[in-house]
């Protein structure tokens, strides 16, 4: 069974459409890179699979469980799911590993100890471990978003959802934040990842959906889509974009 | 000299209850202010009303009448009995809060959004949200704003003397009296409010440095 089911999900914004029919299935361990022109809805389809937008229409099940069911503990199923955002929200009163180690501590109850080494793990492995008890106003673009990685991740999710996290950062830091993207593909994370990078969709993607309009144009694997696209829509958004 | 040291017992008394009622009805104004304002951001639209009502209904009224409506108004019913210094801290208190409120609920929505959304997504419950990432980060930008409520306070409780509380500035009336030396002992009133005000503008500098966003 896969672990993201999107059946006819339609999302307005009062009277603007902006999801209008999204069909879409993503497997367990699956990297899914979601590409299209700004304004094609994207953010507003990955904010649909954690409910950070409420859902107009359709049906979103996430691991078994519909999250459309008004009835479902909403909390309960954003406690698995990871979410990295474009620009960071990382909670400027806190020290990184303070942010790292607040999900753990508040929502899980873990202990302040156990989290604390969790977190410096986690902190270790986007290579910050130094940066411990510096504060996010202290970091560069890309330590932050890697930091904002580490949390997300200190809540053991089953899948993470990256919203074009390197498009707030300067070029020279695209890498590093891209590197820790793939090493957690490469263990297995399932992940959607709204981005620009046609370089990473290519490389670490094993799947790429092709939005336009409110609508999934095109989905293929990164060689397919990019190097056979079949719309003319992925045709010219490809050709501005590669 | 001599006025001002026969007067003083009296004025360090009032000083007392000054300090007493401000801290009351400051605490009380924080607590109706915090309620307030989450009643105010809330979705459900009649708590949204009845902070609205409360809010505007305070600010658009004089101190001194809020002070005669609950002192003399509501106590004229059989089954409430305030004293004058519970009827003050609550003038006062009831005062404080609705201003509170709207700096609270600046506050809060001075918050970038952002930040909410990641914490929910984490899986934090909204009072969580509020508690651990919202809240802390408005107080520190409240800070100012929040002080100069605290004075506009604390000189609306030289008000409560009109109903005979025994505060600073009732008990320079009594000093007044006791030695006809009306220029000095006001002058001397004027000074111990002004350092009052001026110690609690010193805490709150203490307070934003130590807050002070990193
Ligand atoms: N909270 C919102 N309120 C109103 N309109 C919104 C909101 N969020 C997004 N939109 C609109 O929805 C459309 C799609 O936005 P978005 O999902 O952010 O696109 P993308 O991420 O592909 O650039 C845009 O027209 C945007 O203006
Ligand atoms: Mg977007």
């Amino acid at each position: 069974m896969s672990i993201i089911q999107v059946s006819n999900l339609k999302k307005s914004f009062g009277t603007l459409e902006v999801l209008k029919d999204i069909n879409a299935e993503i497997q367990e361990k699956e990297v899914v890179c979601v590409i299209g022109p700004s304004g094609s809805g994207k953010s507003t389809f990955l904010r649909c699979l954690n409910k950070l937008e409420d859902i107009t229409d359709g049906q979103v099940i996430i691991r078994g469980q519909d999250i459309t069911d008004p009835k479902i503990n909403i909390n309960k199923v954003r406690q698995d799911i990871g979410m990295v955002f474009q620009s960071f929200n990382l909670f400027p009163h806190m020290t990184v590993l303070e942010n790292v180690t607040l999900a753990p501590i508040k929502v899980r109850s873990v202990s302040k100890a156990v989290s604390n080494e969790k977190g410096m793990e986690l902190l270790a492995k986007v290579g910050l471990k130094e940066k411990a008890n510096s504060y996010p106003g202290e970091l560069s673009g890309g330590q932050k978003q890697r930091v904002a990685i580490a949390r997300a991740l200190a809540m053991n999710p089953k899948i993470m959802l990256f919203d074009e996290p390197t498009s707030a950062l300067d070029p020279e830091m695209v890498g590093e934040v891209l590197e820790v993207m793939k090493q957690l593909a490469q263990e297995g994370m399932t992940m959607v990842v709204v981005t620009h990078e046609m370089g990473f969709a290519r490389e670490v993607g094993d799947r790429v959906l092709f939005m336009d309009g409110g609508y999934i144009v095109e989905e293929n694997v990164p060689s397919e889509l990019f190097g056979n696209p079949q719309h003319d829509r992925t045709k010219s958004f490809l050709s501005k974009v590669l | 000299m001599d006025a001002i040291s026969k007067a003083m017992p009296y004025l360090l008394e009032g000083l007392q209850v000054t300090v007493y009622i401000f801290i009351a009805s400051l605490i009380l104004g924080l607590i109706i202010g915090l309620i307030m304002a989450l009643l105010r951001l809330s979705p459900v639209k009649p708590l949204n009303w009845i902070a609205k009502i409360y809010i505007d209904a305070i600010r658009g009224t004089p101190i001194l009448v809020q002070l005669f409506f609950i002192y003399f108004g509501l106590n004229s019913f059989e089954w409430i009995s305030m004293d004058k210094t519970t009827a003050g801290i609550v003038t006062v208190g009831l005062n404080a809060g609705a201003y509170f409120a709207e700096i609270i609920r600046a506050g809060i929505q001075s918050i970038d959004k952002g930040q909410t959304e990641a914490a929910r997504s984490l899986g934090l419950t909204g009072s969580q949200n509020m508690r651990f990432i919202v809240l802390p980060q408005a107080v520190r930008r409240m800070l100012p704003t929040f002080t100069n409520q605290a004075i506009i306070s604390l000189k609306d409780t030289s008000l409560l003397s009109i109903i005979g509380i025994a505060d600073l500035t009732q008990q320079g009336e009594v000093a007044t009296s006791a030695t006809f030396e009306a220029f000095k002992i006001w002058f001397v009133v004027g000074v111990i409010y002004f350092i009052l005000i001026y110690l609690l503008s010193l805490l709150a500098n203490f307070l934003e440095r130590r807050f002070e966003l990193r």
